[in-house]
């Protein structure tokens, strides 16, 4: 054989390999899919969204799990916003000296990728010990403390696609910075700050680690902002892990409904804002 | 980068000389707006440490909560094998060794198949279809992780169990030295099964960084490698890795990071059996299915100081391991700045 063509060969074999891995990936998320409507689908009834838990060997839905998780998503969101939001700006806007804005970015970086479990460790020890006992506070304010890294980061990028003939021009009009910033630069990245908040809740969406020392979870419908709060993957985790049947297949159908949305959501990001979306 | 939005916060050198610069400024209004700015800065900055502080929180939370367990063990936590909450005797080699062998795993099946995708994805995937593939790749991040444990333990495990693992015992397990790995009943749990599931997870993070750092190599240099002759395969292997190298092993020490803390996917398939495991196929623990499991029903202060100093050190782990990798990124984001 000559170089020539084993180079050739060489070439073939790897790229063959190389689109292999790819349907590899692709086989993986295919799977997990077709699992999911599977064994959900058919426990997609009305019973589902009317009723709340039920005990082992009876019938029952998931409405209080489903609600918990939709209160505590939004109330988590409303919370790490803001304060993602803002300290996005700190960085995109008056991070251009000093030692602060670096070392908050690759702190942020950090935290952004860190188990999540350690989160739900902190809030214990920080708020769950002091008061002791569990509670939908302490859920929503660790999955804020998820909320806040992914927000940062999104809005930090985004704010930093505003060209600055754009500060310029507004600040030549006459505008302080303050209204130059919320007026014009947030307002210009809005589309990218949107995205980052929505992939932000497709995050804390599934998340189960953080809730299992913080919110726990909770048998029957209840809004006390004081007590264990129901929600939907600390009450898959359970269901799945039991040995009842009826327990099982609503396990399916919840994680039938958490991945159906959290796909959702990340679409919805992508197709908000039109641009590569990191997912780290 | 300096704009003129700055010139403004040009005035404002120095916070201590606010009389000053309000009696330089005129007009009443101007002056109103010059400490809104003021102002505004300040709350964002305010924010900004919130961050730090939030980091600084962790740390001293996780370490006041372990201080009886390091009080009670010292550094012999780090290498006792026991775990034993009626004796309370706490040891945290077995779930260290669990996490790190598991995330091994997932590296070995993990950075070969992401470096196959980002090939593709860059290189010969047609225009059209690199979108598409490319947020099918990014879904798989955004599956939530007790999604996989579920179907981890209830479809994959069964089906790995009955055809897998036999094979892999009959071939792999033949080897003399490494082929006790793979010896032991297939019971479709373990650590073997943790670490495979953990790969499909890490996939997409390794491979979309891949794919981000192969996107950011010259079009020069690689129609020069072409313009001589070198085949597809040969840009890859000897123009556009060796350009983006610093950059590769960061998306790894990314994977590395995520896969390290994943917690819920594990604690399904892992078998959480608190010994050291003396094969693949055996089921053991990790760090964050040992908390996942245990924590809400730890008694006793000594347990449950034991626990939290397990998260300590998974936090400690993770954080040196995504500190390294953000740090090789910059260094690959900076020479990327400074060769184009």
């Amino acid at each position: 054989m000559s170089l020539y063509t084993r180079r050739l060969l060489v070439n073939r074999v790897n790229l063959l390999v190389s689109l292999l891995a790819m349907v590899f990936g692709l086989f993986w998320l295919g799977w997990i899919l077709l699992t999911l409507f599977e064994a959900g689908f058919t426990a997609l009834t009305p019973d589902l969204f009317l009723r709340t838990t039920p005990p082992p060997g009876s019938t029952g839905g998931l409405l209080n799990a489903i609600a918990g998780s939709l209160f505590m998503a939004v109330a988590g969101t409303l919370l790490g916003t803001p304060i993602g939001i803002m300290a996005g700006i700190y960085l995109a806007e008056f991070g251009r000296r000093g030692w602060l804005a670096p070392v908050t970015r690759f702190i942020n970086d950090i935290l952004l990728s860190a188990p999540s479990i350690v989160v739900g460790l902190f809030i214990y020890q920080a708020y769950v010990v002091h008061v002791r006992h569990f509670s939908a506070w302490a859920g929503i304010m660790a999955l804020a403390l998820i909320v806040i890294p992914v927000v940062i980061r999104t809005t930090e990028n985004m704010l930093r696609l505003v060209p600055d003939s754009l500060r310029e021009a507004a600040a030549a009009l006459g505008a302080p910075q303050w209204k130059v910033i919320s007026l014009v630069t947030v307002r210009a990245a809005k589309a990218g700050i949107i995205t980052g908040i929505l992939l932000a809740v497709a995050r804390i969406s599934g998340e189960t680690a953080p809730l299992l020392f913080t919110a726990l979870n909770n048998q029957f419908w209840s809004l006390n902002m004081n007590a264990p709060m129901a929600n939907l993957p600390v009450v898959i985790f359970q269901f799945a892990m039991s040995p009842y049947e009826n327990w099982q297949h609503l396990a399916w159908a919840g994680a039938l409904l958490i991945t159906l949305s959290v796909l959702a959501l990340n679409i919805l990001a992508r197709v908000f804002f039109r641009n590569k979306t990191p997912v780290y | 980068m300096s704009t003129v939005a700055n010139t403004i916060g040009g005035l404002s050198r120095g916070p201590s000389d606010l009389s000053t610069v309000s009696k330089a400024i005129p007009d009443a209004s101007l002056r109103k707006q010059y400490r809104l700015d003021q102002l505004f800065r300040h709350a964002t900055r305010a924010f900004a440490f919130l961050v730090l502080a939030l980091l600084v929180g962790i740390i001293v939370s996780l370490v006041v909560g372990s201080l009886p367990a390091l009080n009670a063990f010292g550094l012999k936590f780090l290498v006792t094998p026991h775990w034993n909450p009626v004796t309370e005797e706490f040891g945290a080699l077995v779930p260290i060794v669990g996490t790190l062998v598991t995330s091994l795993i997932a590296l070995l099946i993990g950075i070969p198949v992401s470096f196959g995708i980002a090939l593709f994805l860059t290189e010969l995937s047609p225009a059209w279809l690199r979108r598409p593939l490319g947020t099918a790749i990014e879904l798989l991040a955004a599956i939530p992780s007790i999604i996989y444990g579920m179907w981890g333990l209830f479809v994959f495990a069964p089906a790995f169990a009955e055809y897998v693992q036999p094979l892999l015992t009959r071939t792999l397990g033949a080897v003399p030295l490494l082929g006790r790995l793979f010896q032991g009943p297939p019971i479709g749990i373990g650590i073997l099964t943790a670490g495979l599931i953990l790969a499909i997870m890490v996939i997409p993070f390794i491979a979309s960084v891949m794919r981000d750092v192969f996107e950011i190599v010259p079009a020069v240099l690689k129609e020069s490698a072409y313009a001589l002759g070198s085949t597809t395969w040969e840009v890859v292997w000897n123009v556009v890795l060796p350009y983006t190298k610093v950059g590769v092993v960061g998306g790894v020490m990314l994977g590395l990071g995520r896969a390290l803390g994943e917690t819920m996917a594990i604690t399904f398939v892992i078998g959480n059996a608190h010994r050291l495991p003396s094969s693949l196929m055996a089921p053991g623990s990790s760090i964050a299915s040992t908390l996942a499991n245990e924590f809400t029903e730890a008694v006793g202060d000594l347990y449950f100081s034991s626990l939290i100093e397990l998260g300590l050190i998974l936090f400690v782990i993770t954080f040196v391991v995504l500190a390294f990798s953000k740090l090789l990124l910059m260094r690959l984001a900076k020479q990327e700045g400074q060769k184009t």
